[in-house]
């Protein structure tokens, strides 16, 4: 019999609380290994959902799923309302997607990856041409429209990387730690970043391995072995395991792990 | 005797040497110490750990390591020193025996000569042992890699990002593994972004850009932080960080986990700050004093203009 979550709503910035995400017993088998054990979870409208667990905890599996890269063995979820068998084609057109590994063409300049993504995502011209102008006037990169992306310093690249993400105004915003390797400093640009576009609507779902980010979000859920052991706001995380940090409850939650790896 | 010796080291790339990677870097290390350089992406790092290790030439400077020039005695350097390269780089279609084996024997010893050096290490993966390298987990992949830079007992160890990636019970894993080695003499320089590793180092250089921004003991770093700090949070946190920024007493706002951090002009703010807090009643204001750590000094010292 697994442990049933006390699930709470969140305090969603915008209160209205309509879900973007939910998962009912959503699972992953690669033969007789299960990735992705039963999870259950709603995201809401505006959330900035925390995504965290340890190497190999199912996390990349799970966040495939509901891109719509993946095929659930079982269980149910949709993503902006799209059912994760029948429209997976769909949720990839309703997603912005980032990830520290891959996320924007080197050889490409900075206008051109816009006009790119914009393009892939099937915008008007007039569209990108706006978007496009609002986002270098928005990030102070004027100067730089023209330039080679791979010239840029990596914090601007990241910060260019998360806008182009949501260059389309998706619903919702995977973002797979996108703040590795990056300076303190523009690490807490880029949240600001985050929070910008949580304001205005757009969900996030975020996974990081600094524990300090996941005090950002407005709730956080903790994968280990394929399930998810825990889930609500930081603060009450904090009182249930009785730890002065996210980092001891992650600590505490990661260490029963059984099984370890990528 | 330090047993690394660093002064004035520049190292630019780029055809009119555009990109200045080190830029005057000098500082010391002594032996049987555990050494941190702390920085992001970006910054300099692997280009230093490259030049110490002989695989690059600065443009200018001197570095020695062990008592050998860098330049002139590369052969008796790459003879006693073990490198970890931050991207994985053993053999993938070697098992994990063949590979450890292989490094023992380029490095004409056996690894039954200094099984004692790895024992603790190379027991946690020699279930695995028949495995491809290149089947293994991440944790796996990094203590493999550790137990062939050890292999040949040398003097100094260079560890490039070694935790990058890695989630927080292995990072933790991965420090107790360096402390043991320190335990056996080994003097150890390793690299990372995560500030928060700086205090499991006796020292650290904290380096930004291809500048040393402070090369101290965790806590030296941490005492030169001279303006008051404070933590406050509020119901409405994004609201509470642009107000304070607007503040004239506040000399830095941030976002810091569950807090934002205050960085004051002066002590004399301390009253400012309670009434703003007290101003913000309805939103659950608090504040509370807080100690620095790394990542404060980290921020503070980045924002001092470079002369």
């Amino acid at each position: 019999m697994k442990k049933t979550l006390n699930i709470k709503e969140p305090n969603s910035p915008l209160g209205d609380g309509g879900k973007v995400i939910t998962a009912n017993q959503l699972t992953k088998r690669f033969g007789d290994f299960v990735a992705v054990d039963h999870i259950s979870f709603d995201v809401y409208k505006g959330e900035i959902f925390g995504f965290l667990g340890a190497n190999g905890a199912g996390k990349t599996t799970a966040m495939r799923m509901l891109c719509g890269l993946s095929l659930p063995s079982s269980g149910e979820a949709s993503v902006a309302g799209l059912d994760v068998y029948q429209d997976n084609e769909k949720i990839k057109r309703s997603i912005g997607y980032m990830s520290q590994k891959f996320s924007l063409y080197d050889d490409l300049t900075v206008k051109e990856n816009m006009q790119f993504y914009g393009g892939i995502y099937g915008k008007s011209n007039e569209f990108i041409k706006n978007k496009t102008a609002f986002i270098l006037d928005h990030l102070h990169l004027e100067k730089e429209a023209n330039v080679l992306v791979k010239s840029l310093p990596l914090g601007w690249k990241q910060k260019l990387a998360f806008s182009v993400a949501i260059f389309h105004e998706p619903e919702i915003v995977f973002l797979d730690e996108p703040t590795g390797g990056v300076d303190p400093v523009t690490r807490r640009e880029f949240w600001n970043m985050i929070y910008q576009a949580s304001e205005s609507g757009i969900t996030i779902f975020v996974t990081t391995h600094y524990m300090d980010e996941a005090e950002y979000c407005n709730r956080v859920s903790i994968m280990v072995d394929g399930r998810i052991d825990a889930l609500d706001t930081p603060s009450q995380l904090k009182i249930d395991y009785n730890a002065a940090s996210m980092d001891e409850v992650f600590l505490k939650l990661a260490r029963k792990a059984k099984r370890s790896g990528e | 005797m330090h047993t690394v010796v660093v002064e004035n080291i520049i190292k630019t790339y780029g055809k009119k040497k555009e990109v200045c990677a080190l830029n005057d870097i000098s500082f010391n290390v002594q032996q049987g110490e555990l050494f941190g350089i702390i920085g992001p992406d970006g910054a300099g790092k692997t280009s230093l750990f490259r030049i110490l290790t002989t695989l690059l030439l600065a443009d200018n400077g001197k570095a020695t390591v062990d008592g050998f020039d860098v330049v002139k005695d590369y052969k008796a350097i790459r003879n006693r020193v073990g490198y970890m390269p931050g991207k994985f780089s053993l053999y993938p279609d070697l098992s994990v025996e063949e590979n450890l084996s292989f490094f023992a024997t380029i490095f004409n010893t056996s690894i039954q000569e200094n099984y004692d050096l790895i024992k603790d290490i190379y027991v946690q993966i020699e279930p695995f042992k028949k495995r491809k390298a290149g089947k293994l987990s991440g944790g796996m992949k990094q203590k493999l890699a550790l137990c062939c830079a050890l292999i040949h007992r040398p003097s100094v160890l260079f560890l490039d990002e070694p935790t990058t990636g890695v989630d927080a019970v292995s990072r933790k894993e991965f420090w107790e593994m360096l402390k043991g080695l320190k335990r056996q003499g080994i003097t150890i320089l390793v690299s990372t972004p995560y500030m928060d590793e700086a205090d499991l180092c006796d020292r650290v250089a904290l380096i930004q850009n291809g500048k040393l921004l402070s090369i101290n003991t965790p806590e030296g770093i941490v005492k030169d932080f001279s303006k008051p700090l404070w933590a406050v949070k509020s119901l409405h946190m994004l609201h509470l960080l642009n107000e304070l920024r607007a503040t004239d007493f506040t000399e830095d706002v941030y976002p810091f986990g569950e807090y934002h951090h205050v960085v004051m002009k002066s002590e004399s703010g301390k009253q400012a700050l309670t009434e703003f807090i007290q101003q913000h009643q309805k939103e659950n204001a608090m504040m509370q004093k807080v100690t620095p750590n790394i990542e404060d000094c980290f921020i503070a010292l980045m924002k001092i203009p470079i002369p």
